[in-house]
Order: C-alpha cells, then structure tokens, then sequence
C-alpha cells in the first residue's frame, strides 16, 4: 500500500491557512469559508480512507499493525542528533487523524451559522485551518522533536483563537493566559526533550515496533535506551516525568489547568475543537506516545500521573457542580475527563525488560485512546450544542436559560444523548471507555477505582444539572419577552446530529460486543502491544458504575428538574461557603495571582527588573554615549572643505614618508 | 649636462607651489590652475627621470605624453563642473558648495 | 665641445627654472585670477623649455599645442563665463593664517621630498649616464602606435576613447537645463 498522499493531509491545510491568511480579507465571506471547509474536507476523506487502509492491513507477526513512515527527511542535523521531520502512520497517529479530522470538519461546518456575519471571518478560518494543519503535524509526527514543533505551534494558534475577539479586554487576558500557562509548562517539555536527546542520542520514537520505511527517507538514529540507563537510573525517568509537565500544561492537569476554563472567552467552536476534542488531549497522546518508554524505564513514575489525574479529575468535578456559566461547566468537565484519560494511562502494570506488553494488564492504555476517542466526539458535541444556546440566547449565563427545550428541539436531543454518554449510560460511547478505565483502575487500586468510580458519579450529576439548568426549569419570561429563542440553522444543527450519531453508533456497538465479547471494537485497533484485544466488560464493574450513573441522574433530576429548586437552595444556604470556594475554583486563580504577583514579581521581578533597567541598560546607555560622543567629535572633520583635506592628505603623506625613512 | 638634482629640486618646489596654491586659493578655477602645476612637475619629473636615469628607454616620455592628455581632458570635465556649480550656487567660491559636509 | 655645451645648457636651464618658479608663485600669490592663468601660461612654456632642454622635442611640442594652446584657453573661457566679479577684479581675500598654514605644509614637504630625492644614490647613477641625443619621430610613432612590449597602443586607444568620453561629459555637465 503506497501511503505518499498523507502529505497532503498537512499540505492542505496550510496551504489554505496562507491562502486566507494572505488573500483572505479580499474575499467575500463565503468564498473564504468555502477554502476552508474544502480543504479540510478533502483532509478528512484522506485521513478516511488512510485510516481504512492502515487497518484493514495485514497485521505483523507479533499480531501489531506495522508502523509506517512514508515520509522522513533530516531538516536540521548537528552532529550526532538530527532534527527530522516526517510523517509516521502508527495505530494511535491513525485514530488521531480520525478524530481531529472529523471535529474539526465539524466545526467548520458548524462555523459558517456560528460566525456568520461577524468581523475577521476570514480570518477565523485561516486560524482554523492552521490549527488543523499544526494538530495534524503532532500526532504524525515521527520524533519528538517535530512533535515538539507542531505542539507550539497548536500553543499558538490556541492563542489565536482564544484571542479572536480581540477588542474584548477578557479574551485579550485569557489568550495571554492560555499562551504563558502553557509556555511555562512546555520549558519543561523542552528541557525533557534534550535530556533524553542528550543522553539516547536520538529523538526518534523507533523504539516501538518494526517500522517500516519507505523508500528514500531518512533512516532513523535509533534510541540507544541503554546508554542512558548506564548513565544513571534516574536520567530516563526524569526526562520523562518533565515532558509529562509539558504535556500536563497542555492537558490542563492541576495546577496547571487555570488557562483552560478562561479559554472560554474563544469562539465557541472554537472551544469545542481546540479545548474540548483536540488541543487539549495533546498531553495524554504525548504519553501515549512515549507509553512504551515509561512502562519500561518509569515504571514507579507512572504513580505521579496516577495521582495527578485523580487529583484533577476530582478537583474539576467538584468545580463542575458549581459553575453557572455553561462553557465553564464543560470546561471543568473537559478537564475532569482528560483527567480520566492520563489516570488510565498512569494506571497501567509495569512491564517486564524485554517481554512484549501485556494487553490485560495494560488494558489502561486501550482504555485511555477509547475515551479519547469518544469523549472527543460528545464533547465537541455538547460545545457545539452549547454554542447553539448561546446563539439563540446571546449569554454564557445559566440564569437567562431555562425551558429551551420547546424552542431548540434539535439541540435538546443531542445535547441529551451527549449527557448520557459523558455519564455512562449503557448503549452510549461514553459507557464503553470509561467503564475500561475504571475495570483498569480497579486492577490497579481498589482506591483508584472507587475514587473515579465517584468522579464518573459527580460527572453525571453536574452534566444533567446543566443539561435541566439549560432545557428544563424556569423559563426566563422577562428575557424571551422581547427575543424568542430559535432553533439554530441547519449548518449548525447538522454537526450535531453527526456527532450524535457516532457516539450512538460506537455506543451500542462496543457495548453490545463488549457484553458479548465480539471483536472489532475499539480493542481491534488501538492497544498497548498492538495486538488485537477483545473488550470484554467487568459485569461487575459495568453494573456498579451503570447504577451509580442513574443514581446521580436521579438525583440530579430531583434536584434541578422542578420550577423552583427548593433543595438546591437548601444546599445553597447550608454550605454557603463551600459553594462559594467552588464557585470560585477554590482559589486556584488567586493563589496563583498571590504567587506571581506577591512572590514571584516582588522578591525576584522587581530586582531582576532594577538590574536591567540600571546595570545593562546603563551599559548598553554608556556605550551608546560613547559612540554618540565620537561621531559629534570627528564629524566636524567632514568639513566639506576640500582644501583641509588636501592638507591633512599631505601631512599624512609626509608622515607616513618620515616613518618609513626612519626605518 | 645639468645635473638631475637640479630637476628633482625644480619639480619639487613646482609641485609645492601647486599644493600651497590648492590649498589656499578659494577660487575654484584657481584650485585648478594650481592643479595643473601640480600636474606640470610630476610631467617634468617623469621626464628628466627618462632622459637621465634610463636614456635608452622611452617610458617616462610617453607617461607624460599620455598625462599630457589626460590632464586636458580632466580640466575640460573640471571647467563643465565648474560652470555647473556657477549656475546652481552662483558662485565659484569653493565654500559655496560646502552641503557635502556632517 | 663638451663643456661649453654643459655650461650653455646650465644657463638655459636657470633662465627656465627662474621663470617657471617666479610664474608659479605669481601665479598662486596674484589675486586676479586672469592673470593667474596668464602666469600658468609661463609655467607651461618653461616646462616646455625644459622638454626641449632634455631633447624631448615631441613632447615639448605637445605641451605647447595641448596645453598651452588648449588648455589655457578652456580656462581662458571658464573665467569669461563664470565670474563677472572675479573678471573685474574684485577677488578673494586669502586668510593670513591659511596661507600660513599652506606655506608651512609645503615647505615641510618640500624638505621632505627634497631629502628623499637627493638623498638616493641614483643620482650619482646619472652622472655616468650618456646622452641620449634627439628621439625620431619614427621611434615614437612605431612606440604609440605598436602592439609589442614597451609599445603604447592599448592605452593609446583608451586614451583616444578616454578623451571622447570627457568631451561628452563636459557637455552634458555643463549643458544648459531645459526649461520645465
């Protein structure tokens, strides 16, 4: 199978990016959209029918799809270490490519009722189309290097399109926010990168696997592995538990997931695609990516990602439940489930030198793509539904909502079915992956387990406390007064129903051949040896968790369903404090605010600013000074008189005549 | 015979005429004129050295031929610049087209 | 014959030497600037004088036509056009402290050159040196117009090309501007 078109899959999006980047603001709005959504189009068919051909192919002996670079050349080399950049096809990069496709031609779609009319259309798309390109360039990448590339440039147009509504005072701060938070969190990426550059003298991920290589690409250096475990034992674990702080900013892992819920300030499209379905996950595909590193050589500090994550998952819950602003109820929900997902990639058994990894015991891994997988598509969904309401309602903010489901019958019933899923409801893809994930973190640690067994409860409780916020409840009769709600257009609504329709299609497929133990599920594709592994449910498991489910949508229904919500007021007046800390993130934001205003800017800005200001910049003055002086002094010599030349010219000349007589 | 360091000396106090004469006359077309003497006893160095030091040779005599001509033609071109600068800045002093300068 | 012919050659070449100096400090000194060119004119004819003193006969005739009968002339013309002040007489004042200064530099070199020439032992080389006597006419235009080693046709035609050039950039320098 010749895989030489992939490129194009890159290709096309960039060259629509500088197409609308540079000719964009001359175009009619449609036309520039129409760039746009072609191309990704085109991208997503490719990536279609690239992902068709990867797994329909024969396997390898050891029963894994091989990986494939089609596409490799030495852009920068030095020395031992060579930059490259390439294209490789694994089973993880395949699935990538499916669902950053699909979201994102999605919200392409989507885009063209969401921002129509509004100013810097063009623009929007151009973005978008860098996005797509740089999130396509990550996940194919074949070193860490060029992954470390196109993982800033993804900061980058983040930042874009987080600040797109530049005007706005908030979306200005929440871009800067977004960029710093995560350019913090990459130094450590970057400092991990040349640790392990250093000392395995390679950037390449060929240690997984056989790979093949197509004709006339750039070899591999391989990963010299036991270089670096000579070298010491804690050199590998190192680079890896920094790149992890890389990929836990990107991933908003507590404390570095403040950027994420102000992020919201974007577009809401572009909420849906970069920090609900795409963006976001870079972390825990980063960890996929490096997972047979880290099951060999860190194997102790895969309890750090453990603990990260559960710690998140749960922190964001408990904010969840108290947001009133409707993006950041997703938002929180998008970090508790990312959360979800590095748990189960932290959470898989050790490895054994030399053995080929273990399915069973490293389920977490196949659970981990599975929910990213399937949350990437109910997530884009309920972003994009929430952006329907937004439209019809022109606020962010629960109180105006209430009672749309006469109004938006179409929003209402995919926004349902995304909640059903987020939660864990049989039939619905969300049931199949996280129902793996906690089968594998009850393997794990009973701990572990019941602890997200508890967040996937709180998950389903602040979901359909958003969901009965927005559709049921009172209905705002002041604001609807003078503005009906309306169904969004079907460039809006037809996204919706797409998503919809995979996650109800994964769903009851992978939960009836998981009950059955069939096979072409998920499991088929994407596991930790490669190996074909049959999802087969924990009846245990699944009934626990199932029943947990209904019992927060229970609760949740007699909680916020009613007119007036006596109990949630009870609450609210129990604990006013408690609901106010959530509320609040629990402070998060001002801790940081005292830290970097109180402690960092103060103890160490402010000298390092005076050092600059009056030592360099004094310096730099001086010499500036100096050179100022010398040309004010010798320039009257220019006098323009030609006679004074003629003098100095023959004094110099008689001068010169002396000194060499002397000699 | 006249001993040649009677034309080293002539030429030289011709040569240093012509600078003391550059460099302090303000007129531009005497500048020139000063040039020109300049110019005259280099020639006349060129030709004593000639007819003295290598009497067999026709070197020197055809450098001055050949500055000779230069000589006219550079003081056509001087003279064509001169009356240039007479019309724009009406003058021919040389302090007149002193914007060069800084 | 020799000596009488040294001593006749002696006094021909003061005569020159003290015309062509005087001409040449008049000529920097005076401060009308016709009779600058006028005193250049002497200079030009004592150095011609010089030439046929060496026997340069060519070369003497030739600073005559050329300079004195083409140049000069240019100059003659350029004070005609250029300054009805200065043609009147009404001429520059030449700052004391410059000429000072001038006077200074040209005699420190002078000294300086002086030493130079007169120090080096190619004058005593000389001294032993025959006469060369009268150069043809066809010597020298077999030298300019030949391509062998020590003939001159190559900058002979550049020269030829070279003067063309100067005469159409006199031209257009010094053409009158159209009117706009």
């Amino acid at each position: 199978m010749d895989y030489s078109f992939v490129f194009l899959i890159l290709l096309l999006p960039l060259f629509s990016f500088i197409v609308l980047g540079l000719a964009g603001m001359k175009m009619p709005h449609k036309t520039a959209g129409l760039i746009g959504t072609t191309s990704l189009g085109i991208v997503t068919a490719l990536s279609y029918y690239t992902a068709f051909c990867y797994f329909t192919a024969e396997r390898g002996a050891d029963g894994a799809f091989a990986t494939l670079v089609p596409y490799n050349f030495t852009w920068l080399p030095l020395g031992q270490l060579n930059f490259d950049l390439g294209i490789m096809l694994d089973p993880i990069s395949v699935m990538m490519l499916i669902v950053i496709s699909t979201v994102s031609l999605m919200v392409h779609i989507y885009s063209f009722g969401y921002m129509h009319g509004e100013k810097g259309f063009q623009r929007y798309y151009a973005y978008l189309s860098l996005f797509t390109m740089s999130m396509l360039g990550l996940v194919v990448a074949t070193n860490i290097f060029q992954m470390y590339l196109f993982w800033e440039l993804v900061g980058v147009s983040s930042y874009l399109l987080i600040g797109f509504y530049y005007p706005l005072q908030p979306a200005v701060s929440a871009s800067k926010k977004a960029f710093i938070v995560t350019r913090f969190a990459d130094m450590f990426f970057l400092i991990g990168i040349l640790i392990f550059g250093y000392y395995t003298g390679s950037f390449s991920f060929s240690f997984a696997g056989d790979v093949v290589m197509a004709d006339g690409t750039a070899p591999f250096i391989p990963v010299d592995v036991m270089k670096a475990v000579a070298a010491g034992g804690f050199i590998l674990p190192t680079a890896l538990v920094l790149m992890f702080i890389g990929g836990a900013g990107k991933s908003a892992m507590f404390p570095l997931h403040i950027w994420l819920p102000d992020a919201m300030e974007g577009p809401t499209p572009v909420s849906a695609l970069i920090h609900a379905a795409t963006m976001v996950v870079a972390g825990v595909f980063q960890i996929a990516r490096l997972f047979p590193l880290w099951v060999e050589y860190a194997p102790g500090q895969m309890s750090i990602v453990v603990w990260v994550g559960v710690f998140t998952a749960f922190y964001a819950a408990a904010v969840a439940c108290a947001q009133s602003d409707i993006k950041r109820v997703l938002a929180f929900s998008t970090i508790s489930q990312i959360a979800f997902m590095m748990v189960a990639l932290g959470v898989c058994m050790p490895g054994h030198h030399g053995e080929v990894l273990d399915n069973h015991a490293q389920l977490g891994f196949m659970a981990s793509m599975f929910h990213l997988f399937t949350h990437a598509m109910f997530k884009a969904c309920l972003f994009l539904g929430a952006g329907c309401i937004i439209h019809a309602v022109h606020s962010n903010e629960m109180s105006t909502m209430g009672g749309l489901r006469k109004y938006m019958p179409v929003t209402h019933i995919t926004f349902l079915i995304s909640c059903l899923a987020i939660a864990g409801i049989p039939f619905f893809s969300g049931f199949s992956s996280k129902d793996e994930i906690i089968t594998a973190c009850f393997a794990y640690s009973p701990v572990v387990g019941w602890i997200m067994t508890g967040v996937a409860a709180m998950t389903a409780f602040y979901m359909f406390r958003l969901y009965y916020g927005i559709f049921w409840g009172t209905e705002n009769k002041e604001l609807h007064a003078h503005h009906t709600p309306h169904e969004a257009p079907l460039n809006m609504t037809l996204p919706l129903i797409v998503l919809c329709v995979i996650t109800v299609g994964v769903g009851v497929y992978t939960t009836i051949a998981g009950f059955a133990g069939w096979g072409g599920s998920f499991g088929s594709f994407v596991t930790a040896s490669g190996a074909e592994y049959n999802i087969h449910f924990d009846l245990q498991v699944a009934a626990t968790s199932t029943i947990i489910a209904i019992i927060s949508i229970a609760l949740a229904t007699y909680i916020y369903k009613g007119e007036k919500q006596p109990i949630a007021d009870k609450l609210y007046r129990t604990f006013p404090k408690l609901h106010r800390a959530a509320y609040k993130r629990f402070y998060m934001d001002e801790v940081y605010m005292f830290v970097t205003h109180k402690i960092i800017f103060r103890c160490v800005s402010t000298p390092i600013a005076w050092f600059d200001r009056h030592v360099i910049d004094g310096t730099f003055d001086f010499l500036a000074w100096g050179a100022n002086e010398a040309g004010e002094t010798i320039r009257p010599w220019q006098s323009g008189d030609v006679r004074k030349y003629a003098v100095w010219f023959i004094t110099g000349t008689v001068a010169l005549t002396l000194v060499l007589l002397c000699i | 015979m006249v001993p040649i360091e009677y034309y080293f000396v002539l030429s030289a106090l011709l040569f240093f005429i012509g600078v003391f004469g550059f460099v302090t006359r303000r007129n531009l077309i005497a500048m020139l004129i000063s040039i020109e003497l300049v110019l005259n006893a280099v020639d006349l160095n060129f030709a004593a050295f000639n007819r003295m030091l290598f009497p067999g040779e026709l070197e020197g005599f055809f450098m001055t031929l050949f500055s000779i001509g230069v000589s006219a033609a550079e003081s056509a071109v001087a003279i064509a610049i001169i009356i240039n600068v007479y019309r724009n800045f009406h003058s021919d002093q040389v302090n007149s087209i002193e914007n060069m300068k800084f | 014959m020799g000596g009488r012919c040294i001593m006749a050659n002696l006094i021909m070449f003061i005569i020159l030497a003290v015309v062509i100096l005087g001409s040449a400090v008049m000529c920097v000194t005076t401060t009308r600037i016709m009779r600058a060119a006028t005193f250049m004119l002497f200079v030009l004819f004592g150095v011609a004088g010089l030439y046929f003193l060496l026997d340069y006969t060519y070369l003497g005739a030739a600073q005559i036509s050329v300079y004195a009968g083409g140049v000069t002339m240019i100059y003659v013309f350029a004070i005609q056009l250029v300054g009805k002040r200065t043609l009147q007489g009404l001429v520059e004042r030449v700052k004391t402290s410059r000429a000072v200064c001038g006077a200074l530099v040209a005699l420190v070199s002078f000294a300086v050159v002086a030493l130079v020439l007169l120090k080096n032992e190619f004058v005593s080389k000389a001294c032993c040196s025959a006469d060369g006597g009268e150069v043809p006419m066809e010597v020298i235009g077999q030298s300019l117009l030949g391509s062998e080693k020590y003939q001159y046709v190559l900058p002979f035609e550049f020269i030829s090309v070279f003067l063309l050039a100067c005469i159409i950039g006199g031209i257009v320098v010094s053409r009158k501007e159209e009117e706009k």
